[in-house]
């Protein structure tokens, strides 16, 4: 097997929100079989300064699959097509000499791409904002051993937690549904004994959020969990409608 | 001797005297109060998100403050605070193992060579415990035994286990906790967050921090922000060097663009170089990935003993013709002796031509021995992520051969100066986290840097911020002052120098030669002729990159090769201080080693057992003080000011991990 590699890329240029986009044809040449994904695009970059050519834009920042920041759809598949991993992870010995790599940002109207490859992601944040979190001050806090947690609930909390709000599991579904990130926050801190105190406003808040910022419904095609960099599992989704189902017939009862 | 002179003008520490253990109580029984009324009416600027921006943002808007919190990131949760692994110290011995907050106080200035400040990681000691009760009332979710209650661990540096931990995910977990706490004081409209938003400039208003410049990095737009107060918690600078395990966008723009307003830089040359990362592959490597130091709780690192074995397959090496060296140095702590002892513990082998994989650079750290005892299932459950991370990266099965690891830039010891207060030189300026300089000394233990950053970003700023503040009229400064007009002219007129260039050259083709002078001259091992050579290329790189760096597209766009570039041109420079700090510092201590400088055979000390020829060799009698460094503009070198380190708890002695 040669150890670098010639690719024919089709990449999406787009200069600003307001610009239509293209697709753009690329040859990518002397790539290490060693090289993640993005720097692979480094070498293109690289190349198209040479050229004074812009480069391609795109979110990246630990490289190491951690912080969520890269977005790519390739061929179609968000983080490409290996499981488990972000696209900061994925190798080019996954590909083969020659072949044509369609390299796109994660689409939903809910993230705007503000250029090229990069889209704004803050309806997450905001979605978190609208309850996902334990309103604890900071200093008020008990000795942490006063609270013995079973060990199960721990880690299927951790499981939860572990989500990497990527986006991911948006740019997988076909209604651009947020259900996998949203249950995901949920469940981590409905889970918890420490979050039963808000657990119905925190549902009931994180939910009336995302519908409000044009993400799609779940039909449950379960293309989120395949996409998942960290695996999430869609359990989290049915755990959502029946606590959110608990709160909301709560609320009309006025309890 | 150096030829730096020196002074000793540098304000006091700010810490009260009387005994340490009461030290943190006196103070703040004695620290100026802001009623809650007022607090209201008082502004703060946050720089940085991470574990000591985000919490330190969260408490102050919890406290009745105004914050304004910016980040370059996409959302506040991207800080790299989110890529530490292994986990964090608090000396909460539940484990009964003879832990105690002086313990954890003594490991921490040992671990850091004698070269931290005592009354600031007394006081990180004695808070540790708070963050650990603060975590878990967040939902952080630690790992916990099945009766349970929380899980320790052990890491480098000590006897106990004090590390808690969540798999390897720990500074993500932490940081989304602290992120959730963030995103509820936004909700509460007490923070405003600006994302993707890059300070470029700080403003000084008569000599104090009074507010600062930023990039709108979707826009290219300049604004400017006005404040009581500004914090800058940015992070390191491990970036310098171009390989690192930092994130690519972490930069040493803030608090560089500080120091050359007058803030002191301490300890610059304290680089922290971890043991056990992936090694490099080759020239288009971008970041380098680190394994975390936990793994060395059933890992064990080894070499061939013989230099003909190194390109064999580690199966066909038998036991007898292993080196576990760290073993052998340091029976006392094995795999588990620091970390500027186990990196350079590995150059030597390598060096010897023992190291293994296609470069030569690499040493073995195998869990054959750990999976035979646990199985592979426990050693899954605790290590998962990171042996699915190594194999993504190698394409080789960790369960299966022994990972392949190298040193690697990992943190950075040195920052900006501050004292007691957490305030720089430049009243109002407060600086937290891996930005300031202040509790590793010259070299940091595994899982401090997290407790460091939530200690200093939820317990600590937030009480001692009100000194400066009660002092201040709140709201006195706004954007309109001629200071504010002028920092922004000054940052618009550098970007507009930028991009008139026009040369021949990428961003990133500087970078990597910026990284491979620091790297090779100011790395593992430095010695007086490489830095003043080094001193010298990097002049010449500056002239270099400020006549020759093509930047394409245009300032009001987003425009990632405009980033790169103002962050490399002060990182071009900053390398230059670095490089005359290490140059100065002639001793060897933690990460900072001087050839001239270490043990041998001749020595007392090695006669006697006490440490091993080889080892670093510290000079207490004329380097036991902080370096803080001040720009001199024009200048051949910076001005130094010596803060001597006064010992009243602490022995100074050989660091022996034997």
């Amino acid at each position: 097997m040669s150890t670098t590699l010639t690719l024919n890329l089709k990449v999406w240029r787009q200069a600003n929100t307001q610009d239509k986009g293209k697709f753009e044809t690329l040859k990518a040449e002397d790539i290490p079989v060693d090289a993640s994904f993005l720097e692979m695009l480094d070498i293109v970059n690289e190349q198209l300064i040479n050229d004074n050519r812009e480069p391609i834009h795109f979110d990246h920042d630990c490289r190491e699959g951690i912080c969520g920041m890269c977005s790519l759809n390739i061929n179609g598949i968000p983080h490409g097509k290996d499981s488990g991993i972000t696209t900061c992870q994925l190798h080019m010995r996954k590909f083969n000499n020659n072949d044509t790599i369609w390299v796109e940002p994660f689409r939903s109207k809910a993230f705007p791409i503000i250029k090229d490859l990069a889209v704004d992601r803050t309806a997450f944040d905001r979605i978190i904002e609208a309850g996902g979190y334990i309103d604890v001050r900071t200093g008020s806090a008990q000795d942490a051993n006063s609270l013995p947690i079973q060990k199960e609930l721990a880690d299927d909390a951790f499981a939860s937690a572990a989500c990497i709000g990527c986006g991911a599991c948006v740019a997988a579904c076909k209604n651009a549904s947020a259900m996998l990130f949203v249950s995901a926050k949920v469940n981590h801190l409905n889970s918890l004994p420490q979050g039963q105190p808000e657990k119905n406003k925190r549902v009931l808040g994180m939910v009336r959020q995302m519908d409000s910022e044009g993400f799609g419904n779940c039909t449950n095609q379960f293309e989120c969990e395949a996409a998942c960099p960290k695996e999430i599992s869609v359990d989290n989704i049915a755990k959502l409608n029946s606590s959110y189902t608990i709160a909301a017939l709560g609320e009309a009862a006025g309890s | 001797m150096s030829n730096y002179q020196g002074d000793f003008n540098v304000p006091h520490h700010g810490a009260p005297e009387g005994p340490i253990e009461s030290m943190w109580s006196d103070y703040k029984f004695k620290a100026p109060l802001i009623n809650p009324k007022n607090k209201r009416k008082y502004k703060v600027i946050v720089v940085g998100s991470g574990l000591a921006g985000g919490s330190t943002a969260a408490t102050l808007g919890e406290l009745g403050y105004q914050v304004e919190c910016f980040c370059y990131q996409d959302s506040p949760r991207r800080a790299h605070s989110i890529a530490a692994q292994g986990g964090i110290n608090a000396a909460k011995n539940y484990r009964n193992d003879g832990d105690s907050v002086y313990r954890l106080f003594y490991d921490t200035i040992k671990g850091g060579d004698f070269r931290s400040r005592e009354q600031n990681v007394y006081r990180l000691a004695e808070v540790s415990g708070n963050i650990i009760d603060q975590c878990v009332a967040q939902g952080v979710p630690f790992a916990r035994e099945y009766g349970g209650l929380l899980d320790n661990r052990s890491f480098g540096g000590a006897q106990v286990s004090r590390t808690f931990y969540a798999a390897g995910q720990t500074g993500q977990q932490l940081l989304i906790g602290c992120y959730q706490a963030l995103s509820k004081e936004i909700a509460k409209g007490s923070v405003t967050m600006h994302r993707r938003h890059e300070m470029i400039e700080l403003v000084l208003v008569e000599g104090e921090a009074k507010g600062i410049v930023v990039r709108d990095m979707v826009t290219g737009e300049i604004s400017t922000h006005s404040a009581d107060a500004v914090v800058l918690a940015t992070g390191g600078y491990g970036n310098v060097f171009f390989l690192s395990t930092n994130a690519m966008g972490c930069n040493v723009t803030a608090t560089f663009r500080a120091y050359k307003k007058g803030a002191y830089m301490a300890n610059p040359c304290f680089t922290q170089i971890h043991p056990t990362c992936i090694p490099v592959s080759g020239e288009y490597q971008s970041k380098l990935t680190l394994m975390s130091e936990s793994l060395r709780n059933d890992g064990r690192v080894w070499a061939p003993k013989n230099a003909a074995d190194a390109k064999k397959d580690p199966a066909d090496i038998p036991e007898e013709d292993r080196d576990y060296f760290l073993e052998r140095k340091y029976p006392a702590f094995g795999n588990l002796a620091p970390r500027d002892i186990s990196s350079r513990a590995a150059k030597e082998v390598c060096d010897e031509g023992r190291g293994v994989g296609p470069t030569g650079l690499g040493v073995y750290l195998d869990f054959e021995e750990a999976i035979g005892t646990y199985g592979e299932d426990t050693i899954r459950a605790r290590y998962g992520n990171l042996f699915q991370m190594y194999s993504k990266i190698t394409g080789e099965d960790p369960y299966k051969r022994p990972m392949r690891i190298y040193p690697a830039v990992h943190y950075t010891m040195g920052g900006l100066w501050v004292d007691y207060n957490l305030m720089s030189n430049v009243p109002g300026l407060h600086v937290i986290g891996e930005a300031n300089f202040s509790d590793h000394g010259a070299n940091r233990l595994g899982a401090s840097a997290l407790m460091q950053g939530l200690s200093d970003g939820y317990f600590v700023l937030p009480s001692t911020i009100t000194k400066y503040l009660s002092k201040a009229k709140p709201g006195a400064v706004t954007t309109d002052h001629p200071a504010f007009v002028e920092a922004k002219e000054s940052a618009e007129a550098r970007i507009n120098k930028l991009m008139s260039i026009n040369g021949s050259r990428s961003v990133d083709s500087l970078h990597k030669k910026l990284g491979k002078i620091m790297w090779e001259k100011c790395g593992m091992a430095r010695s007086e002729e490489g830095l003043k050579e080094a001193i010298q290329e990097l002049k010449e790189l500056k002239e270099e990159f400020w006549s020759d760096v093509r930047i394409t597209g245009t300032a009001d766009s987003f425009n990632m090769e405009l980033e790169k570039a103002y962050r490399v041109a002060d990182f071009i420079e900053f390398g230059e201080l670095m490089c005359h700090d290490a140059l100065n510092r002639e001793e060897s201590c933690g990460g900072h080693f001087r050839v001239e400088h270490q043990f041998t055979d001749a020595d007392p000390e090695v006669q006697a057992g006490t440490t091993q020829a080889g080892e670093a060799k510290r000079d207490d009698e004329n380097f036991a003080y902080i370096a803080a460094w001040e720009h001199q503009e024009g200048a051949e070198a910076p001005a130094l000011h010596k803060e001597m380190l006064d010992y009243k708890e602490v022995k100074l002695s050989v660091r022996s991990y034997q």
